[in-house]
């Protein structure tokens, strides 16, 4: 656990770097931690994916695996490694302020 | 968290059973999920995987696999692993198990890794031996490399050979 001042909100992040409450995040958040991580600014499409795994992880309880992500969202899979390049799944799910996504695909 | 290691990793493909075909795809998706850079080379009845005719029909036999079962935990003798039919059998047995695990049919698979940016190589003599062109590989492969090719690409990269 460690804490990090973001978006003027001191915030409680877990062992994998990820936010430990999704229930605080907001807008604001998500453009600050992706701008942290080099993303910035947020597109639409950006939005559109982060919304459709937020959405997704209050059904589902996990964060969504990024063939889920593909399939569901609208977003295709080139289209989704040039918005988060590098590892798209952990990108969004940080964004978003899930946990540490472990599907296998 | 994020930052950007360098990492890379070759994967070669050696195999062209529907059970191995998995493993390497499996891997180079995980990895490039990870943001490391991935080539994967095929050679061999790899080449099954990414040719257009044979990528979506890899049949998974019960012969010669002591460790194959049926879902319910009962193993497949050899001789009746030997019966007209039984190869056809495992094969849909296993491609409705992998389809239960959400992960895609082999074609499908491949184009994944391809749009996420994983270099899909044939393997030159390997092609020469079975009369396969460039042509036969699906459409997004990146081209037909030697063996010493593949040395110089896999320069400073971890190697797994399926």
């Amino acid at each position: 656990m460690s804490e990090q001042m973001v978006a003027g909100l001191m915030l409680d992040f877990d062992e994998d770097g990820f936010m430990a409450d999704y229930t605080v995040w907001n807008e604001e958040i998500a453009e600050q931690l992706a701008s942290s991580i080099g993303i910035d600014p947020l597109t639409e499409r950006h939005w559109q994916v982060i919304t459709f795994c937020r959405n997704d992880f209050m059904e589902q309880g996990e964060p969504p695996t990024l063939r889920r992500i593909t399939s569901e969202s609208g977003v295709p899979t080139k289209e989704l490694y040039q918005l988060f390049p590098k590892g798209p799944a952990k990108k969004v799910a940080y964004i978003a302020g899930l946990k540490k996504p472990t599907g296998c695909i | 968290m994020f930052e950007d290691n360098g990492r890379k990793i070759c994967i070669i493909c050696s195999k062209g059973t529907l059970d191995m075909a998995y493993p390497g795809l499996i891997l180079a998706n995980a990895a490039l999920m990870e943001g490391i850079d991935v080539v994967m080379f095929f050679t061999f009845w790899g080449l099954n995987m990414i040719t257009k005719k044979q990528m979506n029909r890899l049949k998974s036999t019960p012969i010669g696999n002591p460790s194959m079962a049926m879902p319910n935990g009962m193993g497949i003798p050899n001789m009746l692993g030997i019966l007209p039919g039984m190869t056809d059998f495992s094969t849909s047995m296993m491609r409705k198990e992998i389809a239960k695990l959400d992960f895609p049919p082999v074609d499908e698979f491949v184009q994944m890794i391809s749009d996420a940016g994983g270099q899909i190589y044939g393997c030159k003599m390997s092609m020469d031996m079975m009369k396969l062109t460039a042509d036969d590989l699906f459409d997004d492969a990146n081209g037909v490399v030697g063996a010493m090719e593949f040395m110089e690409m896999s320069e400073g990269a971890q190697i797994i050979f399926i």
